[in-house]
């Protein structure tokens, strides 16, 4: 593993050490929620972050927090917690409590955060897309140096409306970074078997898009592409397009218990040597920046953390019935109940 | 003024008085809009950098995209008014609108606002067929999370089309594309807010409620006539906003005639005529001399030959027709 390091990184040790535990917080709250599914504890439809946290956590370090704006799909635990929103908040919501971040009425799907520039947590595959060039098209309206990051799965690579947004952000020069979280699977739908070119990151180019593929599993390498792929869009004021090769260990969702029927043991265990989380620890160790104690300390911290988490969100009662028909609208109520 | 320039006047206006509000759609701008309703109003607004008119965006024909980028911008807190060239082309836009769009508040539980108008022509004009004369705005009332709203007269489009503006919530703005050239009083007040739901008597009566909106408020009005000349008192009830729906002016109204016909452009079955019935029924029983009636369009996808169009459209005399059948 130490082999695979990048060369040395402008990072702080400091800094590496933050996203180390970030990362494994990460790591165990998704182990967490996953738990928590088997237990009844949430319910309908959720998907974790797990073996794809050097994505987020590079990205979202290469962006303004709270001045940015950021959005995603329905894989967007992680993107909430690292952008800080308050992580009880986040898994009280996964299990629909009055205190979740939308009050228990959007779940897993839906977390929005919009005061620390996150605007959700999207269930439609690729709906979500324009929206995000929408809070860009804002960004260029009032002469704001924000720029967006736009995440979308490969699978959603291949919906009608991303090619409409493609064109529109090329044709108005939107600050919009979209970043293709590419976890080689559609659901149970190997890229090869969904993409007529796998070679995702060439659908920017038609649109006069600067458009790239990177590597998603170092957090290192990760942070140093998002963070110039970042300043660029924030100089240029044009939209940039990424495809970042990642690997999802986990199934699609809670409910996906059978891996195999898309992949095999073999080729999952080949992908978990690039465990993005191992790998900084190889480096971390390797460059003498930190001992193993510290490391297993940090380790357990994340852990207690997570369990503390789950405590106070669990012990928070669901909504009132009353609340069903609040926030439907800002300033009314259907004229119709039972 | 007419009911198209009442539009213009009204956005023009909010547009003067909030920076934030800013237009979309086809062939809004350089063209002018296809029934003119933008007219003028990018020469007005001119652009900022290499042609982009931020005030004025001309979109590609990518109906989903541009619904989809407007709703993103007015998360960011912008105020857009996005036109469709034709309600039937929001058919492309339904999962941004329905999915997203009315979704925003309840599912972050108020935290992000989404105020944004969604206007355009809808329902038949003249020989466009199967495809362009959907009316889309019973579609649209039945998704909570949405404002819908109809008016029928200059005036109220004027008032309604501010009032839309200024709404934290996502509206939906219908307008019978035969109605752009009627004329009416329009109020010399930039601060002329009709408020959603709320029904007006467009005349009063006593023998019967006719019950409908946009166009077939003037179909309504124009059978009242005809039925006066055999004695027949109609009541006319404009009802101008279907989300929120003012149940209250309606069913006043039918305590009063003890009648009631709701007519609507929409296919018969399932548009939004036959929940204003359902409403009449479960709730006036008492006062009701005989059943809801209703007219609408005939189940039909739109044909092209004039005659067999005609058919497919309710008119005064099928209104009349369907009064003495409740009388």
């Amino acid at each position: 593993m130490a082999k695979q390091a990048v060369k040395k990184s402008p990072e702080s040790k400091e800094q590496l050490e933050a996203y180390y535990r970030e990362m494994l917080f990460i790591r165990h709250f998704e182990e967490k929620s996953n738990v928590a599914y088997r237990l009844g504890k949430i319910g309908g439809y959720m998907h974790t972050y797990i073996g794809m946290e050097a994505l987020a956590t590079g990205w979202l370090h290469s962006i303004q927090k709270g001045h940015d704006y950021v959005i995603t799909a329905y894989r967007d635990h992680a993107h909430a917690l690292i952008l800080g929103t308050d992580p009880v908040a986040v898994f009280a919501e996964l299990m629909g409590r009055k205190g979740g971040t939308a009050g228990g009425k959007g779940g897993s799907m839906h977390i929005f955060d919009p005061h620390n520039g996150f605007f959700g947590g999207w269930g439609i595959v690729g709906g979500h897309i324009p929206l995000g060039a929408g809070l860009a098209f804002a960004a260029k309206y009032r002469q704001e140096d924000r720029v967006v990051l736009n995440f979308l799965g490969d699978g959603a690579a291949n919906q009608g409306v991303v090619f409409e947004t493609l064109n529109m952000a090329g044709l108005y020069d939107l600050p919009c970074i979209f970043i293709i979280e590419n976890n080689e699977f559609a659901m149970g739908t190997r890229l090869e078997y969904h993409a007529a070119d796998p070679e995702l990151w060439k659908r920017g180019i038609p649109f006069g898009i600067k458009s790239e593929r990177i590597d998603g599993m170092d957090v290192i390498q990760m942070k140093k592409d998002a963070q110039r792929i970042v300043d660029w869009v924030r100089e240029n004021k044009k939209p940039y397009f990424v495809e970042v090769m990642c690997y999802r260990f986990a199934g699609h969702g809670a409910a996906d218990n059978d891996r195999q029927l898309y992949r095999t043991k073999e080729e999952e265990a080949e992908n978990m040597k690039r465990d993005p989380i191992a790998r900084l620890k190889s480096y971390l160790l390797a460059n003498k920046m930190v001992t193993e104690e510290v490391l297993e300390a940090i380790d357990a911290e994340e852990l207690e953390r997570v369990e503390k988490i789950y405590a106070d969100a669990d012990a928070q009662p669901a909504p009132d019935p009353d609340e069903v028909y609040d926030n439907i609208y800002s300033d009314m109520k259907p004229d119709l109940g039972h | 003024m007419t009911y198209r320039e009442a539009l213009t006047k009204s956005m023009q206006e909010e547009m003067d008085k909030n920076a934030d509000v800013f237009l979309m759609g086809e062939d809004i701008g350089r063209y002018q809009g296809t029934f003119k309703v933008t007219r003028g109003l990018v020469e007005k607004y001119g652009a900022r950098d290499n042609d982009f008119n931020p005030r004025v965006v001309d979109t590609p024909i990518t109906e989903a995209g541009f619904a989809g980028i407007a709703t993103g911008a007015a998360m960011a807190g912008l105020r857009p008014i996005v036109e469709f060239m034709t309600m039937s082309f929001s058919i492309l836009a339904l999962d941004q609108i329905i999915n997203h769009t009315a979704k925003i508040h309840y599912m972050s539980n108020g935290v992000v606002k989404c105020p944004i108008v969604f206007r355009g022509p809808g329902g038949a004009a003249k020989q466009l067929s199967a495809q362009h004369s959907h009316s889309m705005e019973g579609w649209f009332a039945h998704v909570p999370g949405l404002k819908v709203v109809a008016p029928a007269t200059p005036a109220d489009a004027y008032g309604m089309l501010k009032t839309a503006v200024e709404d934290d919530n996502p509206v939906i703005f219908y307008e019978n594309p035969g109605l752009y050239s009627i004329k009416g009083m329009v109020p010399d007040d930039p601060h002329y807010y009709v408020p959603f739901g709320k029904a007006v008597i467009a005349k009063e009566g006593k023998d019967i409620s006719l019950i409908g909106y946009s166009r077939m408020t003037h179909v309504n009005l124009a059978a009242a006539e005809l039925l006066a000349k055999d004695g027949i008192d109609a009541e006319v009830v404009d009802v101008r906003s279907l989300l929120p729906l003012d149940t209250e002016t309606i069913f006043a109204s039918v305590a009063k005639t003890h009648r009631a016909l709701v007519s609507y452009d929409d296919w018969r079955s399932g548009g939004f005529g036959a929940e204003i019935a359902a409403r009449i029924s479960e709730e006036c029983f008492d006062d009701l001399d005989s059943p809801v009636g209703r007219v609408g369009g005939l189940n039909v996808p739109m044909p092209y030959a004039r005659n067999l169009e005609l058919l497919c459209i309710p008119d005064e005399n099928d209104v009349v027709k369907a009064v003495r059948k409740l009388l």
